[in-house]
C-alpha cells in the first residue's frame, strides 16, 4: 500500500504545475426570460476546491459550463490565472472537465481516452502513452488501461474521465455532478478518491452538485446557489452551523420551523429564549429554524426538562443516530438523537421536548404568533 | 437435491400445457412457404435442364445481354444507394440535431416511413406526370427556355431509374441511420473541445469512426433495397431487360412464347447470392456499431 502511495505521489508531482486562481466576475446568462445566472461573483483560490450546491435550475451547471467555454456568457468575465478567457473557445480554455456520465469515447480504450487530450496537444506518441499510464495509475486503474468504456463499471468510467481531464494538466478542473449516476456506495468511495487526487495534483477545482452531503464532504468551501446567485460561500461547517439565509439553512441539512417571537436580540420559542446567529431585525413574530440535533427528548415524567410535551409518531433508524418525529399538538418537530437513546421512544410514547440554546436563524416569511 | 422428498405434484392442474415452440409455428410456416420453398425452387430450377440436371442456365448467365443487365443493376443500385445514403445522412443529422420529440422530427420520420415504402406504379406515375415528356415540370421548364430532354428522354433509361429510386432511398436512409446518430452523445463533442480538439478533430477522431460502420451498413442495405426492386422499374420501362429483375420478368413471359423459366431461376439465384453477401456485410457492420454505441 505504501509503495502504491509513493508511486502515485511521484506521478502526481510530475503531473502537477503551479495552481492558479479562477475568478467569475458578475457572470450573466439568460435563457429566454429566465436568468440562469444573475450576476454571479466567485473567486476560487489557487488549488482550492469549491463546490457549487443548489437545487436544479439554480444556475450551478450554467456557471460551470461558462467557465469551460461550452456556453457563452451574456455578461461578465471568466478569469483563469489572471487571463481573461471569456471570449476564448472551449478548446483554448485549458479547463479539464468531468461530465455527469457517458462521456468516454466508446471506441477508444481507457488509455487512448486519457491520451486523447495530449494527442490534441501534439504530444509525441510515447510520451502520451507514458503520461496516460501515469494518470491511470493515479486513479487506480492501471490494470484496466486496455479496456473499453463498456467493459468498465460506472465508477471506473468516471475515474478514467477524471484521469483524462487531468492528463492535459489543466489550469482548472471542472466536475459536473460526476457522481450523480453512481450508486450510493461507489459514490462515497469515488468522492473521497476525487478529493485525494485533487489534493495530490493541486489543481484549482469547481465541483457542481445538488447533493449537500457530497458538497459538505469534499469541498474547501461550499457555495450555495439560488436563482442564479450565491446565497452563501463559506467552509462546510460554517454553511451548516451558521447559514447566512433561511434558504441555506433549509437546503443544507434538515430544519424544524418553529414559530416564536423575537424580543431583545433573541427568539422566544415556546417559552425558551434562543440566541440569534445574526442579530438585528425588529421585534415581532418570526419562525426559528432549529436543527433536529439541537432538540433533545426525555421521559414525560421528567419535569425538570421543561414544559414542552409531545407524542412520538415515528422513529426512523439511520444507523448510529435515529430520527424521531414528535407531534407537539400544533406542530411536528424532528429530533435527531443517538440510536441507543432513541430506542426508549417508540411510536406512541409521550415525551418531553427540550430545545438546546445553539444560536439559530430566523425567517419571517410565514411567521404567526404562537402563545 | 433430494428430489424424492419433493412430491412432483401437477403445478398447473386444470390448465392445458402448451409447448413454448407452438407460438412460433405460424412464423416458421410462413418462412417455409414464402422464403425457403421459393429459394429451393429457384435453386432447383437454376440447375435443371430439359433432360435432368444441367449447368446450361448457369452458363447462360455469361451471355453479353445478361452481363449488361447485371452491370446496369449494380450501377443503378450503387448510384441510388450512394446518393440516398449521403443525402439521407445529412437530412438525418439535421433531424437528430433538433429536439428529440420536436414537431420537425416527428413530421420527418413519419413522412420518411411512408415515402420509403412508396414505389411501384404510383411512384412511376408520379414521375411520369411531373418529369415525363409531357410532365408539368418538364413543360413549365420548357416554357422558361430549359429543355431537360434536349439530348433525349432519359427518364425511361438507367439515369431516370437512378433519379426515381433515390426517391425512396433517401427516406429509407433517414429511418435506418437515425438510431446511429441518436447514439452519438453530445458529451463527446463537448469533451473533445474541452480536451483541446476542434470540430475537425471531433469528426475525424470521434464521430467519424463511430458513425462509419453504421453509414456503410446502411449503404449496403440501400444497395440491396434497390437491387431487388422490380415494380417501379417495370412500370416505368415497358420493354427490354435493362436491369436483372426486368430480365427475369422477360425470361418468364416471353412474348414469342419461348418462356425460359430455368434461365429466370438462374438469374434469381445470382441475385440471391449478391444480396446474401451484401446482407452478411450489413449485419457484420451493424454488430460493430452496436458494440460501441449502447
Amino acid at each position: 500500500m505504501t509503495a502504491l502511495v509513493t508511486q502515485t505521489d511521484a506521478a502526481a508531482r510530475s503531473e502537477s504545475r503551479a495552481s492558479v486562481e479562477v475568478r467569475l466576475e458578475d457572470l450573466r446568462r439568460q435563457y429566454g426570460s429566465v436568468h440562469a445566472l444573475d450576476g454571479l461573483n466567485l473567486t476560487i483560490g489557487a488549488g482550492e476546491l469549491v463546490a457549487l450546491l443548489g437545487p436544479s435550475g439554480c444556475g450551478k451547471t450554467t456557471a460551470l459550463r461558462l467557465v469551460a467555454g461550452l456556453e457563452d456568457a451574456d455578461g461578465g468575465r471568466v478569469v483563469i490565472g489572471g487571463r481573461d478567457v471569456t471570449l476564448l473557445p472551449a478548446n483554448r480554455r485549458d479547463a479539464g472537465m468531468v461530465f455527469q456520465a457517458y462521456s468516454l469515447f466508446p471506441h477508444m480504450t481507457a488509455r487512448q481516452n486519457v491520451a486523447f487530450g495530449l494527442r490534441m496537444r501534439k504530444v509525441a506518441s510515447r510520451e502520451r502513452l507514458r503520461r496516460a499510464g501515469e494518470m491511470l495509475e493515479l486513479v487506480g486503474l492501471a490494470a484496466q488501461s486496455d479496456r473499453y468504456a463498456h467493459q468498465l463499471s460506472g465508477g471506473q468510467q468516471q475515474r478514467v474521465a477524471l484521469a483524462r481531464a487531468l492528463a492535459i494538466r489543466p489550469s482548472v478542473l471542472l466536475l459536473d455532478e460526476p457522481l450523480s449516476a453512481l450508486d450510493a456506495k461507489v459514490r462515497s468511495q469515488l468522492r473521497d478518491e476525487i478529493r485525494r487526487v485533487q489534493l495530490e495534483v493541486g489543481t484549482t477545482t469547481l465541483f457542481v452538485t445538488h447533493d449537500q452531503e457530497e458538497a459538505l464532504a469534499i469541498a474547501d468551501r461550499v457555495g450555495v446557489m439560488r436563482a442564479g446567485r450565491l446565497e452563501q460561500l463559506a467552509p462546510p461547517t460554517t454553511v451548516y452551523t451558521q447559514p447566512a439565509t433561511a434558504f441555506v439553512a433549509e437546503f443544507v441539512g434538515l430544519t424544524n420551523r418553529l414559530s416564536g417571537v423575537v424580543r431583545g436580540g433573541a427568539v422566544e420559542v415556546r417559552g425558551v429564549r434562543i440566541p440569534l446567529i445574526a442579530a438585528g431585525g425588529a421585534d415581532g413574530p418570526a419562525v426559528a429554524l432549529v436543527r433536529p440535533e439541537a432538540v433533545s427528548l426525555s421521559a414525560a415524567t421528567d419535569t425538570a426538562t421543561g414544559p414542552l410535551l409531545g407524542t412520538v409518531i415515528a422513529l426512523a433508524f439511520l444507523g448510529a443516530s435515529s430520527r424521531v418525529t414528535v407531534d407537539l399538538g400544533d406542530a411536528v418537530v424532528l429530533v435527531q438523537i443517538p440510536t441507543a437513546d432513541a430506542v426508549a421512544y417508540p411510536a406512541g410514547t409521550r415525551v418531553r421536548v427540550a430545545l438546546r440554546l445553539d444560536p439559530v436563524l430566523i425567517t419571517r416569511d410565514d411567521a404567526t404568533v404562537t402563545p | 437435491m433430494s428430489s424424492a422428498a419433493e412430491p412432483a405434484g401437477p403445478p398447473f392442474r386444470g390448465r392445458l400445457r402448451v409447448p413454448s415452440w407452438v407460438g412460433v409455428v405460424p412464423f416458421f410456416v410462413y418462412v417455409a412457404a414464402f422464403l425457403i420453398l421459393p429459394t429451393a425452387i429457384v435453386v432447383g430450377g437454376a440447375f435443371a435442364g430439359t433432360h435432368g440436371p444441367s449447368l446450361t442456365n448457369i452458363s447462360a448467365l455469361t451471355q453479353p445481354y445478361i452481363l449488361d443487365s447485371f452491370l446496369h443493376s449494380v450501377v443503378l443500385s450503387a448510384s441510388s444507394a450512394v446518393i440516398g445514403a449521403v443525402v439521407g445522412a445529412v437530412l438525418a443529422y439535421a433531424v437528430a440535431s433538433g429536439a428529440p420529440n420536436g414537431v420537425i422530427r416527428r413530421v420527418v420520420t413519419s413522412a420518411c416511413g411512408v415515402l420509403s415504402q412508396f414505389g411501384g406504379v404510383t411512384l412511376a406515375f408520379a414521375f411520369i406526370a411531373t418529369l415525363g415528356g409531357a410532365g408539368f415540370i418538364t413543360l413549365w421548364l420548357q416554357e422558361h427556355g430549359v429543355n431537360i430532354y434536349a439530348n433525349g428522354v432519359w427518364l425511361y433509361q438507367l439515369s431516370g431509374l437512378i433519379l426515381v429510386y433515390t426517391y425512396f432511398q433517401i427516406p429509407l436512409m433517414v429511418i435506418v441511420f437515425l438510431p446511429a446518430l441518436d447514439g452519438i452523445r453530445p458529451q463527446w463533442r463537448e469533451a473533445t473541445s474541452n480536451l483541446g480538439g476542434t470540430s475537425w478533430h471531433y469528426w475525424r477522431h470521434i464521430a467519424g469512426p463511430l458513425l462509419l460502420p453504421a453509414f456503410l451498413g446502411c449503404l449496403l442495405l440501400l444497395f440491396a433495397n434497390s437491387f431487388s426492386a422490380y415494380a417501379t422499374a417495370a412500370a416505368l420501362i415497358n420493354q427490354g431487360g435493362l436491369i436483372v429483375p426486368l430480365q427475369i420478368s422477360n425470361a418468364l413471359s416471353s412474348e414469342v412464347g419461348l418462356a425460359q423459366a430455368n434461365l429466370a431461376s438462374s438469374l434469381a439465384l445470382a441475385m440471391v447470392v449478391i444480396v446474401v453477401v451484401v446482407t452478411a456485410l450489413y449485419s457484420w457492420l451493424q454488430s460493430r456499431t452496436a458494440r460501441w454505441v449502447r
